[in-house]
């Protein structure tokens, strides 16, 4: 009940997988292990859904929906109106960001 | 724009056509970084156009990507630079660059390096990372850094609400006021990995109790009010000081490097009614605290 980080939109389908290890490379919080003949999705509540191994996976085994956690972004975005997916992350303020010019955070914010 | 570089390849030490390339960001921090630890070696540096902006970050938002790589490697000739066809990328750009487009497009293989640039020389001697250089982690010194940032955003409406409670309420809550926004954007980055419970909020909720308890006792022991009145002027205190310790705890989310989209989303819908309520029913009883002393009640 009080933990909100357990499900992500991380899916794997191992049936896909050539074994190629890419997502344990990318990977910055050691979600993914090698295993026998296919990647292990080890540890899936440590996602952030960073999108790096789905985008760097050749044979697309891995699907999630990327974005950044960031509480900030997204009720400011609830706040005027736009949608909170759409909102990107606000550091360095791009011109995408529904932050507009604001410099939010200095890294790591994302 | 000093914490820019020029977009371009440089070399390192005295490069030949068989040296490695590394790729970075053109931000001054990512750039020296790679370049110290790559301290006494021959190497090429492919410095992509992030507009000044961390490796990790334009990643995020796609500016250190596929399609400014594939840009960078035309426009700096690099093909007819180097014989080997490869590029060593740090990891964090990963979620930006698709390696098997870049073979594709562009005929250079990506090698994902660790992500730390430190790790690179200990990398590159057998080029495999161990698990944990391939982790990133949120030390207290990161944490730390970050206080001055979470301090600007809120230094503004924090003084402006002690100010107002100060004339309002007196130099006590006038205190609270202040203890409540340090306690979410000082202790909370602090003390984060030690404060029980995994969602921000509930950490904040937490943190923000704690501080509130000296108020609530201060306000409940003040002599000159009627039982009824130390009572409501002791909840107050544990009703806004929390919710708003929760509200700056959750808004830390951005700055930290684990936080899903997902989990953060279920946050915001779980827990800032909880606040709305909480702040809505410790000010309606402040203003008839208020109301009653006004009135001559206490």
């Amino acid at each position: 009940m009080f933990d909100s980080y357990t499900d992500t939109t991380l899916k794997f389908y191992p049936d896909r997988c050539i074994n190629c290890l890419r997502c344990t490379q990318v990977c910055p919080h050691g979600v993914f292990t090698q295993g026998n003949d296919h990647a292990e999705l080890a540890y899936p509540a440590s996602c952030m859904e960073c999108g790096a191994c789905a985008l760097n996976c050749p044979v697309q085994a891995i699907t999630v929906q990327s974005g950044v956690g960031c509480a900030w972004a997204m009720i400011s975005a609830a706040l005027r109106g736009k949608n909170m997916d759409s909102c990107e992350c606000s550091c360095g303020g791009g011109e995408d960001s529904c932050c507009g010019q604001q410099e939010k955070k200095a890294p790591p914010c994302c | 724009m000093g914490h820019r570089v020029e977009p371009g390849l440089y070399r390192l030490g005295d490069p030949t056509p068989d040296s490695e390339v590394f790729a970075s960001a053109n931000y001054t921090l990512s750039f020296d970084a790679l370049r110290s630890a790559l301290d006494g070696r021959n190497a090429w540096i492919l410095v992509l156009d992030t507009k000044g902006i961390n490796v990790w970050c334009a990643a995020g938002k796609g500016t250190f990507g596929t399609d400014e790589l594939i840009r960078r490697i035309e426009s700096t000739g690099l093909a007819g630079v180097v014989r080997l066809r490869k590029i060593i990328l740090p990891q964090l750009g990963a979620p930006g660059v698709s390696w098997q487009e870049v073979v594709r497009r562009s005929g250079f293989m990506v090698e994902y390096g660790p992500v730390q640039a430190r790790d690179l020389p200990a990398f590159l001697t057998t080029h495999s990372a161990t698990a944990e250089m391939r982790k990133v982690d949120f030390p207290l010194r990161d944490r730390l850094v970050l206080i001055p940032v979470e301090l600007v955003h809120v230094v503004l409406p924090a003084i402006a609400a002690a100010i107002v409670l100060f004339f309002l309420a007196g130099p006590t809550s006038s205190l609270a006021a202040i203890a409540a926004v340090l306690a979410g954007t000082v202790l909370f980055p602090a003390l984060l990995p030690f404060i029980p419970t995994s969602d921000f909020s509930t950490k904040g909720f937490i943190l923000g109790t704690i501080v509130a308890v000296p108020f609530a006792v201060s306000f409940s022991t003040e002599p000159v009010l009627p039982f009824w009145a130390k009572i409501l002027a002791a909840t107050a205190p544990l009703l806004i000081i929390p919710a708003v310790t929760a509200y700056l705890a959750l808004n830390f989310t951005g700055a930290t490097t684990s936080t899903s989209r997902t989990g953060v989303k279920k946050e915001i819908f779980r827990y800032i009614p909880v606040m709305a309520l909480m702040a809505g029913s410790g000010i309606t009883i402040g203003i008839l605290l208020g109301a009653s002393r006004f009135m001559g009640l206490i």
